[in-house]
């Protein structure tokens, strides 16, 4: 493939439009920081859930706990917060506020835990770990081996750790807003200022401008992941799997198929703010049906058939699967062919609309 | 050229010499820059041809677009972009070498302003950097849609003598304006247009004398003023200065406004 030529045309023109953008506080704000400020959020807010202690207040001595073997007792340090009391009324008033999930004392040989069920799933696990705790001291207090040993190991699976989950997912909203409005708003204002067609009076092909505006779109959208996986990796332990370089056909694609979703809001809209309006309608919902700010696992059935047509939702899908959740690169390929086929149909569609003029 | 069942305009039919000055003028909504968009090759009429050189620019034919600039009504800039980058910008459009927009910044009297965005110029200056933009690749027609419209007087005055040095260079310039004595100060021919059509087109001179209407001539009388009509100046001035009754003389032609108006009516429009 011979080197395409690139003309001065283009080169100043995307010189130009980059200006424009990075010159634009706002819109750099919107493109980088506003989506940024979600990661930072949402990987604070979900990053400790799962390895959360249960909190144990512990009424004077209780063996199991107390002379448990030292490799028992360190098990115990990892999944129990344990406070120790002489009053069973004060243990039992901090589980009734919420402040400890169990309270546990011993009567003799008997083995008490009081706990409260308003958080039902810690309640199950303090149950759980007690009664394991019991059935240990049992089979120890017989003086025989234990019989059965159980071995566990850590299977990579579907359900993602939330850095994991939440770096391509709203990596996938911040390209697809970055996108749209930059496309919608850049048609508006420049056929309201007259822009267009003077660049119509100019000796310079359509489709320069229309490969500047495309490339200028390209390199933002690289610099916003670069940008989300350099945080992502560097403050909040993101690992990315063998396939990540997949992300960039994924989001060239992406960003091609938003942009022409913003070149069909931008041709039906007279002003500015109309623009920006129709691509929020439009980016918003489908980010929300697309899993960018939580996991559609649990979604009813017919919201997860919507997403099913949307091309945020098969972005996202094809950055999960090559960046996290360590698929093959061909796992981009149906995500890219989707993405492509909303391209050529949207911008078909844009093209009909479109006017040089007010 | 129609908008729905109304014509834009109608029936219009004029020729530009090289090296002219020529203006449309007319109120607006009188099909002005209707007209010069069809010359530009912006619009393509229902009927009838337009030609620049016998080629139509409708084809936006790359040789015709490097021989035009265009102004157009609003400031065409690109966001956040300094006047120089602008210019820089619009060059490479043209494939001009680079480092001539320190040049046109000079002609257009913006040299100080190179490094200010254009967000930031006042009007007047957007005006002129405007110009400038039509001018990067050194045209031989320009198109001007109401440089002066919205600036202050010092401003367009400014802006004629930059106007006048295009066409003094060589240049043939098209504009449109609503500006009568902006009409009559820069341009060999006018062409006089409402709603659609072409009224009138000669010279500002003769259209002034074709109008025939008296001259209005103001002494003071004893410290009052007294006004004369005549369309015999000459001999109401001679028997005034016989009289020695000339102090405070003031003696008013009529303009091109008078035509205008005469040929436009005084009523109100949208």
């Amino acid at each position: 493939m011979s080197p395409l030529p690139i003309s001065a045309a283009f080169r100043s023109l995307t010189t130009a439009m980059l200006k424009g953008f990075f010159r634009d506080k706002m819109a750099f704000f919107f493109a980088i920081l506003f989506p940024l400020m979600f990661l930072v959020l949402f990987g604070g807010i979900f990053g400790n859930q799962g390895s959360s202690k249960a909190e144990i207040v512990q009424v004077g001595k209780v063996a199991v706990l107390d002379d448990a073997p030292p490799a028992a007792q360190k098990v115990f340090e990892q999944t129990l917060d344990i406070e120790r009391t002489t009053s069973e009324a004060h243990a039992i008033r901090e589980v009734r506020k919420g402040d400890a999930d169990a309270a546990v004392l011993q009567r003799g040989d008997e083995v008490i835990v009081r706990f409260s069920r308003a958080d039902q799933v810690k309640a199950a696990t303090v149950q759980g770990i007690f009664s394991s705790i019991v059935q240990s001291a049992n089979v120890s207090a017989t003086g025989q081996p234990p019989r059965f040993s159980l071995a566990t190991q850590q299977v990579e699976d579907e359900s993602l750790s939330a850095i994991q989950f939440f770096t391509p997912s709203l990596m996938g909203w911040a390209i697809a807003s970055g996108a749209t409005f930059g496309a919608a708003t850049n048609l508006v204002v420049w056929r309201r200022n007259g822009l267009l067609r003077r660049l119509r009076l100019a000796p310079v092909r359509t489709s320069s401008i229309v490969l500047a505006r495309v490339s200028v779109s390209i390199a933002i959208a690289l610099v916003q992941a670069a940008i989300f996986i350099g945080i992502g990796m560097a403050f909040f332990g993101l690992k990315l799997t063998g396939a990540w370089p997949m992300i960039i056909p994924l989001l060239t694609a992406g960003t091609l198929a938003f942009m022409a979703i913003g070149l069909l809001a931008g041709s039906v809209s007279k002003s500015e703010e109309a623009a920006v309006g129709i691509s929020n309608f439009v980016v918003l919902p489908m980010a929300f049906l697309s899993g960018s700010f939580f996991p559609l696992d649990g979604a009813p059935g017919y919201i997860t058939a919507i997403g099913r047509v949307l091309p945020l939702k098969h972005l996202n899908d094809g950055m999960l699967d090559t960046m996290v959740r360590g698929e093959g690169p061909s796992s981009a390929l149906v995500p890219l062919a989707v993405l492509l086929g909303f391209t050529v149909v949207l911008t078909a569609a844009a093209a009909t609309l479109f006017r040089w003029d007010d | 050229m129609t908008y729905g069942a109304v014509k834009a305009v109608d029936g219009v039919s004029f020729t530009v010499e090289p090296g002219e000055f020529f203006g449309l003028l007319g109120p607006n909504g009188a099909g002005k820059t209707t007209t010069l968009e069809i010359v530009e090759g912006l619009r393509k009429p229902h009927a009838g041809t337009a030609r620049i050189d016998d080629v139509d620019p409708a084809t936006r034919a790359p040789g015709l677009m490097r021989r035009i600039g265009v102004q157009l009504q609003s400031s065409s800039f690109f966001e956040r972009l300094t006047a120089r980058e602008q210019l820089d910008t619009f060059g490479a459009l043209y494939d001009v070498p680079r480092g001539r927009s320190d040049a046109l910044l000079e002609q257009v009297g913006l040299t100080d302003k190179a490094d200010i965005r254009t967000e930031d110029l006042s009007g007047g200056q957007k005006q002129r950097l405007s110009i400038a933009c039509a001018l990067v690749h050194e045209p031989d027609v320009v198109f001007l849609d109401e440089p002066t419209a919205a600036l202050d007087p010092q401003a367009r005055r400014n802006l004629w003598d930059l106007l006048r040095s295009l066409n003094d260079s060589g240049r043939t310039v098209v504009l449109t304006t609503h500006y009568m004595d902006e009409a009559e100060a820069l341009c060999d021919r006018v062409a006089i247009m409402d709603a659609g059509r072409i009224l009138e087109l000669d010279t500002p001179a003769a259209l002034v004398r074709g109008l025939d209407a008296p001259v209005r001539i103001t002494v003071l009388v004893d410290g009052e003023e007294q006004v004369i009509e005549t369309r015999d100046p000459g001999r109401a001035l001679a028997d005034l200065a016989e009289h020695g009754a000339l102090d405070g003389l003031s003696v008013k032609g009529a303009t091109l406004e008078d035509v205008f108006l005469h040929l436009t009516g005084r009523e109100y429009r949208a």
